[in-house]
C-alpha cells in the first residue's frame, strides 16, 4: 500500500513541494503564516482552472494555445457590457455570458482538428493569432475599467474571516472556492464518467478508440469546448481579480498553464495525467514563484527557474520511463 | 517532371497570382525599385527561422525555441561587441568573437534541444517549449528588460549594406538555403532526415543512427538561428529579450504554405523559398494598402488554417483515386 502511494509521479511531486516549502520557510517564516496561504491560493486559482481545462485537452492527446485568446476575447465582451448596461446584470449572467461563449470559441477549434486533420498545436497558433488580431484591431488595445460596485464587492467576499497583527482582515476568497469546485468538476468528469474514461481511450490510442466505437468528433468537441469554458470562467476570474481587462494581459500564459500541467504528470503525447497531479503541480508553480519573492530574488530571474524546474521534472520523467521499460525488456528476456 | 515539381508549379501559379492582386490593390508603383528593395531587406530574417523551422518539421517535430535562441544568441553578440568596442566605429575583429560567440551560444541551445529528444525521448514539442521558456528566461537575466544599442559598422553592414545591389541579408539567406538545400538533397544526412520523418523505425532497423540525425538536425536548427539573429540586430541596431515574438506562427506558415508536411518526411527549400516570397508580398502589398499590422496578423492565422484545409482535401483526393 506504501509502496503503491511513493512509488506514484504524484509522490514525487509532492515531495519536491515539501523540500522547497522547508527551504523557503526557513528563509522566511512569513511563507507559512495562513495570511500569506490564502493570497497564493487566490493569485493562483485563474492557473488552476486553466490548467484543469488543459489537462483535459493533453490527456485527448491534443494541446490548446488559444484558450489564452479566448479568455481575453470572453473577459472583453464581458467587459463592455458590463460598462454599458451594468446595473442590470449580476455575477451569475456574467459567469453564464463568459463560459457559453468560451464553449462555442473552443468548439471551433475542435471542428477545425476533426474535420480537416490539422494537428492542434499548429490548429490552436492559428487561431491565438487570428483571435488576438481581430480583438486588437477591433478594440485599438484599448483598456478597460471602473466596473459597477457589485462587481468589486462579490470577490471581496470570503468564506471565513480572520484579521491580523495590523487588523487587516482576510480569509478563503471566493476565487479559491470556485476553483475548487472545478478541481472536483474535472475529478468528477475523469475518474466517475464514462466521458472522462473514454477521453483517456482518445490520448492513448485514436485509432484504436474510433474503431472501439467512439464518437471522436464529439469528444473532441467536449474537449476543446470544456478548455474554453475555463477559459470563459477563468477571463471573469481574472476581470474579477485585477478590475481591469486589456487586451495583452493574458499573452504568455498559456506557457504558464501547459508547465503547471505537465509538470504533474501530464504527457503531450495523450492517454496520461490526473487532476491531483495537475492541482499539485500548479502548486509547485504557486510556491516557486512565491518563494523567490519572499527570499527577494529578482523577478527577471523567474522564468530561468521555471524554465530549468520544467526540463528538469520532464526529462526525470523521461528517465523514469525508461528505467521502467527498460526493465520490462529484462524480464521478457527471462 | 510535371508531376515531381507539381506543387511548386502550384506556388508559382499563386504567387504570380498573388502579385497580380497586388497590382490591382496598390497599382504600378508596388514594383517600384524602392519597394523591391525593401522587402528583400525584410524577409531574409524570416526565411533564415523558417529554414530553422523547416528541417526540424521534417523529422516530425518542431521547434518552438527558434525566437527565444535567436534573441539570446544575439543578446550575447550585442554585450559582446558593446562591451569590447563601446564606441561603435570600426571593430572588425570584435564583430568577429561577437559572430562566433553568439554562433556557440545558439549551437548550444540546439544541442540541448536534440538531447532532450535523442537521448530522452521527450516529444519535440515539449522539450523546445522548456528550452523556450529557459532560454528567454536567460536573455531576460541578461538583459534585465533593457534594450542593448550602438554596434560597430562592420556590423551594421550585415544588416543594412548592399553589394552588387543585393541587399547583404538577401545574399546571406541565399547562402544558408543554398547550404541546407544542398544538406538534404546531396547528402546522406539529408537522405536520413526524410527517411526518419517518414518512418522512425524502419529508419533505425535500416542502420541509421536516428540519435545522430536528431542532434545534427537540432543543432543545425540552432545554427541557423544564430544567423537569423546577426541579421536582426544588425538590422535593428539593437538587440532585446523579446524580438519577434509573433515569428512563430509565420515560420510555420511559410512551411506549410511551401509543402513542408506537419506530419514530416517531405518539403523541399525551393518550395519554402516561393512561399517565403508569397508571404512577403502579400505583406508589403498589405501594408501599402493601409491594413493594420494587427489585421495582417489575424489574416495570417486564416490563411494557415485555409492551406491546410486545401492541402487536407488534396491528399484525401488522391487517396480515393488511388484506391479506385
Amino acid at each position: 500500500m506504501i509502496k503503491k502511494i511513493t512509488s506514484r509521479y504524484e509522490f514525487f511531486v509532492f515531495m519536491v513541494i515539501v523540500i522547497f516549502s522547508i527551504i523557503i520557510g526557513a528563509i522566511n517564516p512569513n511563507f507559512f503564516k495562513l495570511e500569506n496561504i490564502f493570497d497564493i491560493l487566490q493569485s493562483y486559482s485563474l492557473t488552476g482552472i486553466f490548467a484543469i481545462g488543459m489537462l483535459i485537452v493533453l490527456i485527448s492527446g491534443g494541446i490548446d494555445l488559444s484558450f489564452t485568446a479566448i479568455a481575453t476575447i470572453t473577459g472583453y465582451t464581458v467587459a463592455v457590457l458590463l460598462l454599458s448596461r451594468g446595473t442590470q446584470l449580476n455575477i451569475f449572467v456574467v459567469f453564464l455570458l463568459a463560459a457559453v461563449m468560451g464553449t462555442l470559441l473552443g468548439m471551433v477549434n475542435a471542428c477545425i482538428i476533426y474535420f480537416f486533420k490539422i494537428p492542434p498545436i499548429i490548429a490552436t497558433i492559428a487561431t491565438q493569432n487570428v483571435y488576438y488580431g481581430l480583438l486588437t484591431v477591433i478594440t485599438h488595445g484599448k483598456w478597460l475599467y471602473g466596473f459597477p460596485s457589485w462587481f468589486g464587492a462579490f470577490v471581496k467576499l470570503k468564506v471565513f474571516n480572520l484579521t491580523n497583527a495590523n487588523d487587516v482582515r482576510y480569509g478563503l476568497s471566493i476565487v479559491t472556492v470556485i476553483w475548487f469546485a472545478v478541481i472536483l468538476l474535472g475529478w468528477f468528469i475523469l475518474r466517475k464518467t464514462v466521458l472522462g474514461r473514454s477521453i483517456y481511450a482518445l490520448g492513448g490510442n485514436a485509432a484504436s478508440a474510433q474503431r472501439a466505437g467512439f464518437n471522436i468528433l464529439r469528444l473532441q468537441l467536449f474537449v476543446y469546448g470544456f478548455m474554453g469554458l475555463m477559459a470563459g470562467i477563468g477571463s471573469v476570474i481574472q476581470a474579477l481579480l485585477v478590475q481591469t481587462v486589456a487586451p495583452n494581459s493574458l499573452v504568455g500564459k498559456e506557457l504558464d498553464v501547459i508547465a503547471a500541467v505537465v509538470l504533474g504528470g501530464a504527457s503531450l503525447t495523450g492517454g496520461v495525467g490526473t487532476v491531483l497531479g495537475t492541482v499539485l503541480g500548479v502548486a509547485l508553480m504557486a510556491i516557486m514563484s512565491n518563494g523567490l519573492t519572499l527570499m527577494h530574488v529578482p523577478s527577471y530571474w523567474y522564468k530561468v527557474v521555471t524554465g530549468f524546474i520544467i526540463l528538469a521534472s520532464v526529462a526525470a520523467g523521461a528517465w523514469r520511463r525508461k528505467a521502467t521499460s527498460n526493465k520490462k525488456v529484462i524480464i521478457e528476456a527471462e | 517532371m510535371f508531376r515531381k515539381n507539381s506543387e511548386l508549379i502550384v506556388l508559382i501559379l499563386v504567387l504570380a497570382g498573388t502579385l497580380v492582386m497586388m497590382l490591382a490593390l496598390n497599382g504600378p508603383s508596388f514594383f517600384k525599385l524602392g519597394n523591391i528593395q525593401s522587402m528583400a531587406f525584410q524577409f531574409p530574417e524570416l526565411g533564415v527561422l523558417s529554414l530553422a523551422m523547416m528541417i526540424a518539421m521534417l523529422t516530425s517535430g518542431i521547434n518552438l525555441s527558434i525566437i527565444a535562441s535567436t534573441n539570446l544568441s544575439g543578446i550575447v553578440m550585442a554585450l559582446i561587441m558593446t562591451t569590447l568596442a563601446p564606441n561603435g566605429g570600426s571593430a572588425p575583429v570584435v564583430v568577429l568573437l561577437a559572430l562566433l560567440a553568439g554562433m556557440l551560444v545558439a549551437a548550444l541551445i540546439g544541442l540541448l534541444n536534440g538531447w532532450l529528444i535523442a537521448y530522452l525521448d521527450i516529444s519535440p514539442i515539449l522539450a523546445t517549449l522548456g528550452t523556450m521558456i529557459l532560454v528567454s528566461g536567460f536573455a531576460i537575466v541578461l538583459t534585465k528588460g533593457y534594450v542593448i544599442s550602438g554596434f560597430p559598422k562592420e556590423m551594421l553592414f550585415i544588416g543594412n549594406g548592399v553589394v552588387l545591389g543585393i541587399p547583404v541579408p538577401l545574399l546571406i539567406f541565399l547562402a544558408c538555403a543554398g547550404i541546407l538545400s544542398l544538406i538534404l538533397g546531396r547528402m546522406p544526412l539529408g537522405m536520413r532526415i526524410y527517411l526518419f520523418g517518414s518512418n522512425p523505425t524502419a529508419t533505425f532497423y535500416s542502420g541509421v543512427n536516428n540519435k545522430t540525425v536528431l542532434m545534427r538536425v537540432y543543432l543545425i536548427s540552432g545554427l541557423l538561428t544564430s544567423v537569423a539573429a546577426m541579421i536582426m540586430i544588425a538590422r535593428f541596431n539593437s538587440a532585446k529579450a523579446d524580438y519577434g515574438e509573433s515569428y512563430v506562427l509565420l515560420t510555420i506558415l511559410a512551411c506549410v504554405l511551401g509543402g513542408v508536411s506537419a506530419a514530416g518526411g517531405f518539403g523541399r527549400v525551393s518550395g519554402l523559398v516561393v512561399a517565403l516570397i508569397i508571404l512577403q508580398i502579400i505583406s508589403s502589398g498589405l501594408n501599402l494598402f493601409g491594413v493594420s499590422a494587427f489585421l495582417t496578423v489575424a489574416l495570417w492565422g486564416i490563411v494557415l488554417i485555409f492551406v491546410m484545409v486545401i492541402k487536407y482535401l488534396l491528399e484525401q483526393r488522391t487517396l480515393r483515386s488511388a484506391s479506385r
